[in-house]
């Protein structure tokens, strides 16, 4: 194994017969454990993802506009995404090991990665499913080509912008718990924490429920603020 | 809204107003690169200030290029484009085009501004302080008489008629001293299509802007323009005259046939209902003995009694065979009156509105609202021939001298 | 942006790349018995998904029922992570093939059934409607119409399903469920060619079955829908991104 998890192990001998016979699920210790080893995994595993979101967000929207503006650009950005996403992430880590170490950087480095095609091919779609009589409109009233960007185009594809930064922070979030081979955070620590404490699956069950419920509850803030950004949307026909 | 306060508004304002522009056309030809010929061939014309020149034409003739050029949303190949005697050349594409109304052929309003935002758009771009821009706001919102309340809407909860009005206050927001209008009112059921066009040309006569307006109906283009330009394929200008000349000496064969099959629905909006000889009105009161009733019935185009008060003002139907096992007219359960048409109608609206009806007889109103007459499709569509004479009025099942 | 992305390539140097395939060349029989494993690990999942999903999709999608249900749980399942995921088939069956089966059926299973679904609900009705009128039995129109036009988004489904499967069953390992992860997750033994070398053995497999699947699909359609068509590829998210990219946009997580 590449890291050492370092959180402290449960002490079988001296706890509740549940976890004694590594019961199903032992509510009393998973409280014992919430705030010194669950309620700090998830702190980190968020913050993980948001960096890596939001660093992918700044790279991919950068390549989608230079794609919107010149086709054969996207061409090859689509490639390198794609290439990079294909490779099987806990390779990825292990690969980057020797430059960056067992770090919170060598994490972020493999999940923002692969971050990169999703909202990449999400945000060129949106940008170019923006109407062709609305630009005709909007360069005849005489707005610029950044106004229209900014004022136009951007809007429009927010709920496409807003679908790839879903699906890829929902990967993230799934990605971070594989990210514990190479960096001590998150809730990947304490299930491998307890892959190797022969399954104790009070360990297993709660950092695993923990995690789903993670990315249900971000997910369902980001379709939150979809609502929030799209009024156009919502509106009935009158 | 009321005309007199826009009116009103609008006149205290005329000071302040942009001048209208003339516009020159000199030799413009236009070639979209890899295309076998040009789409815009050797054009010379000129709107004078404060008139509207129609472009007519089969469909690719070059219309929309035209118009497209004066903003230069695409450059000519050929030729030159005077604004008030500049060419658009020498000026920047954008300041130019915040100074043109452009009101594109598919509306294109922006969907995730409200009303009120689209309207906007412009003078924002130009800078105007809030205060104004809402101003501005409500007052075009009156002059194409949509509710104040439309403001805070967006566009998908408007009907295709309510947007392109809002394509025309967007366009008109800046107060720009020349209007480029493709097919404004395309794609618009006749009867709020000519509606809209009443409204339009009761605002040019306050505003007298400049006006560029594309249509493929000669009828608009009669009705709208104070020139007509006449376009063929290959984008060759074949006649540039006022609606009259054109009419009456069309400049040639294709124009004569361009303007031809039009001309006669041209005739329809020229006469109106009562010039027609109607067929009586089968018509009775409440109580009235049915048998005598149902001859009329009978001999009638209308298969239907219509039951009319003391004013002879209709007040429901009943079906011939309904009134024959009656032995009085009845009062209650009458079907409803239905489709009607005042008689100051013209015949177009008039067969617009029964053939909408399923080509039903037209039960006709006069100016009090009593029933006046019955109009065929057959007499309506008669008068579209060429040598004017209306079909026969006389009805096939008998004889129209039977009346109330 | 070029920053992040030449890490990884400066990383996985030309040496790198000569000591991966040196080990491919030198390991072909032990890569050979993995890249079996994992096969037989996804297949059986990726059939077993099939089995219950292309049926019930089909019904859902002929009656036009349960669209909440079979598009749903795509957005749902979509969240889960593999790793979480095998984390509790570890809780709850221990060590073995069995837990990583199922994990990797409960992934595999969404988007074939959204897919079916979608594909056989958006079937023009007008085309239902004249099968229906030349006199064809629900199951005629079902197996001869339905089926047949949906079959290019089925297929995006089952693409979907596969790349998102194969990848996933690298970390299958973790659970017992044998594969070319057992090298990924033993570097101390296999070392850096060995880790890259089998990243590349994935890949490649992957790339295969999605070939494979391209040419079934080729085969399989009507030849009156060959054109292309990547537009129509929309799949667990609502919002589809254009052309092959959709593949990975709808819902894959790489493992
Ligand atoms: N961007 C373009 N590139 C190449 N050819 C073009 C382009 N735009 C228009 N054309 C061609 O130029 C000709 C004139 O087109 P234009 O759009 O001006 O016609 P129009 O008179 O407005 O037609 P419609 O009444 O159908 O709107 C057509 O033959 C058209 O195919
Ligand atoms: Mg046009």
């Amino acid at each position: 194994m590449l890291a050492v998890p370092g959180a402290v192990l449960p002490n079988f001998g001296q706890t509740s017969s549940c976890v004694r016979n590594n019961g199903l699920f032992c509510w009393s210790w998973f409280s014992q454990h919430w705030s010194d080893t669950f309620g700090p995994a998830i702190g980190q595993h968020l913050v993980l993802t948001v960096i890596a979101v939001a660093i992918g967000f700044v790279i991919a929207m950068a390549a989608s506009l230079v794609a919107y503006r010149l086709p054969w650009a996207g061409a090859g950005f689509n490639v390198v995404f794609t290439l990079v996403f294909t490779i099987p992430s806990i390779a990825l880590f292990e690969l980057l090991v020797p430059a960056t170490g067992l770090t919170r950087t060598t994490a972020e480095i493999a999940l923002t990665s692969y971050t990169l095609l999703v909202m990449f091919a999400n945000f060129v779609t949106g940008l170019r499913g923006v109407s062709a009589d609305v630009l005709e409109a909007a360069e005849g009233m005489g707005l610029t080509r950044g106004q229209r960007l900014r004022r136009v185009e951007l809007p429009l594809a927010i709920p496409a912008i807003v679908a790839g930064i879903r699906v890829a922070t929902v990967t993230v979030i799934g990605l971070v718990v594989v990210a514990a081979y190479v960096d001590n955070e998150g809730l990947g620590v304490p299930i491998l924490q307890a892959i190797q404490n022969s399954s104790f699956k009070t360990e297993l069950i709660a950092a695993a429920v923990l995690a789903v419920l993670l990315a249900w509850a971000v997910d369902a803030l980001l379709v939150g603020s979809q609502w929030l950004l799209t009024p156009w949307l919502r509106s009935r026909r009158a | 809204m009321s005309a007199d306060r826009s009116t009103a508004a609008v006149a205290a304002r005329r000071d302040e107003r942009t001048p209208a522009a003339t516009l020159e056309f000199d030799g413009v030809s236009k070639r979209y690169p890899g295309a076998s010929g040009p789409a815009l061939d050797n054009v010379s014309f000129t709107v004078p200030a404060g008139e509207v020149c129609v472009l007519v034409g089969p469909s690719g003739c070059g219309k929309t290029t035209a118009m497209r050029l004066v903003n230069r949303m695409i450059d000519l190949s050929d030729g030159d484009i005077r604004l008030d005697g500049d060419s658009v050349i020498s000026r920047d594409p954008t300041t130019l085009r915040r100074e043109i109304g452009y009101v594109i052929q598919q509306i294109g309003l922006f969907p995730h501004f409200t009303i009120a935002d689209n309207i906007a758009t412009v003078p924002k771009l130009l800078g105007w302080d809030k205060k104004r821009i809402q101003a501005r706001v409500a007052e075009l919102l009156e002059v194409v008489s949509l509710p104040p309340e439309m403001a805070k809407r967006y566009p998908r909860q408007l009907s295709g008629g309510q947007q392109q009005r809002v394509g025309v206050a967007r366009a008109l927001a800046a107060d720009p001293p020349l209007m480029l209008m493709d097919e404004p009112f395309g794609a618009i059921d006749p009867i709020t299509r000519d509606r809209l066009q009443d409204e339009f040309l009761r605002l040019q006569r306050e505003i007298r802007k400049t006006i560029v307006f594309v249509t493929h109906d000669i009828d608009e283009a009669i009705k709208m323009g104070d020139k007509i330009a006449i376009m063929r394929e290959g984008g060759h200008l074949v006649q540039f005259d006022s609606p009259a000349e054109i009419l009456t000496r069309p400049a040639d064969e294709f124009v004569a046939r361009f303007v031809g099959i039009d001309r006669a629905l041209k005739r329809l909006t020229l006469r109106r209902l009562h010039d027609l000889e109607m067929a009586p009105v089968p018509a009775a009161q409440v109580g009235d003995d049915a048998g005598p009733v149902y001859e009329r019935v009978a001999a009638s185009p209308l298969d239907e009694l219509i039951v009319v008060d003391g004013e002879g003002k209709p007040l429901g139907r009943v079906g011939a065979d309904r009134l024959q096992a009656e032995s009085r007219v009845p009062d209650s359960r009458l079907d409803p009156v239905g489709v009607t048409a005042p008689e100051t109608w013209t015949l177009r609206d008039g067969l617009a509105m029964v053939m909408t009806d399923g080509n039903r007889p037209l039960l006709v109103l006069d100016e009090a609202g009593r029933a006046a007459g019955v109009v065929t499709v057959e007499q309506l569509s008669g008068a579209l021939r060429p040598n004017g004479s209306p079909a026969p009025t006389v009805p096939e099942r008998g004889d129209p001298e039977v009346s109330a | 942006m070029t920053g992040v992305l030449s890490v990884p390539l400066l990383l996985a140097s030309a040496n790198d790349f000569s000591g991966a395939f040196k080990f491919i060349g030198n390991n072909p029989h032990l890569l050979l018995t993995l890249s079996g494993q994992q096969m037989v690990l996804s297949g059986a999942a990726i059939g077993a998904a099939m089995l219950f999903g292309v049926p019930l999709g089909l019904v859902l999608g002929h009656l036009h029922k349960g669209s909440f249900v079979a598009i749903n749980l795509s957005n749902v399942l979509r969240a889960v992570p593999s790793l979480g995921l095998l984390a509790i088939m570890l809780a709850l069956i221990s060590f073995g093939f069995l837990p990583a089966f199922i994990a990797m059926f409960v992934l595999a299973f969404p988007p074939i059934l959204t897919n079916v679904y979608v594909a056989v609900d958006g079937v023009d009705p007008q085309t239902v409607d004249s099968a229906r009128g030349m006199g064809m039995s629900p199951f005629g129109v079902a197996s001869r119409v339905e089926l047949p036009l949906a079959l290019p988004l089925i297929f995006a489904g089952l693409r979907t399903a596969a790349v998102f499967v194969i990848a996933s069953a690298t970390i299958a390992s973790v659970v017992g469920g044998n594969g070319l992860g057992n090298i990924i997750f033993n570097q101390p033994s296999y070392g850096l060619a060995g880790v890259l070398g089998a990243a590349i053995t994935v890949t490649i497999l992957s790339l295969l079955v999605q070939g494979v699947l391209l040419v079934a699909q080729r085969y399989l359609t009507p030849r009156g829908l060959r054109v292309t068509r990547a537009r129509g590829e929309a799949t667990a998210l609502s919002v589809a991104p254009g052309g092959a990219e959709n593949l990975l946009a709808a819902g894959t997580e790489p493992a």
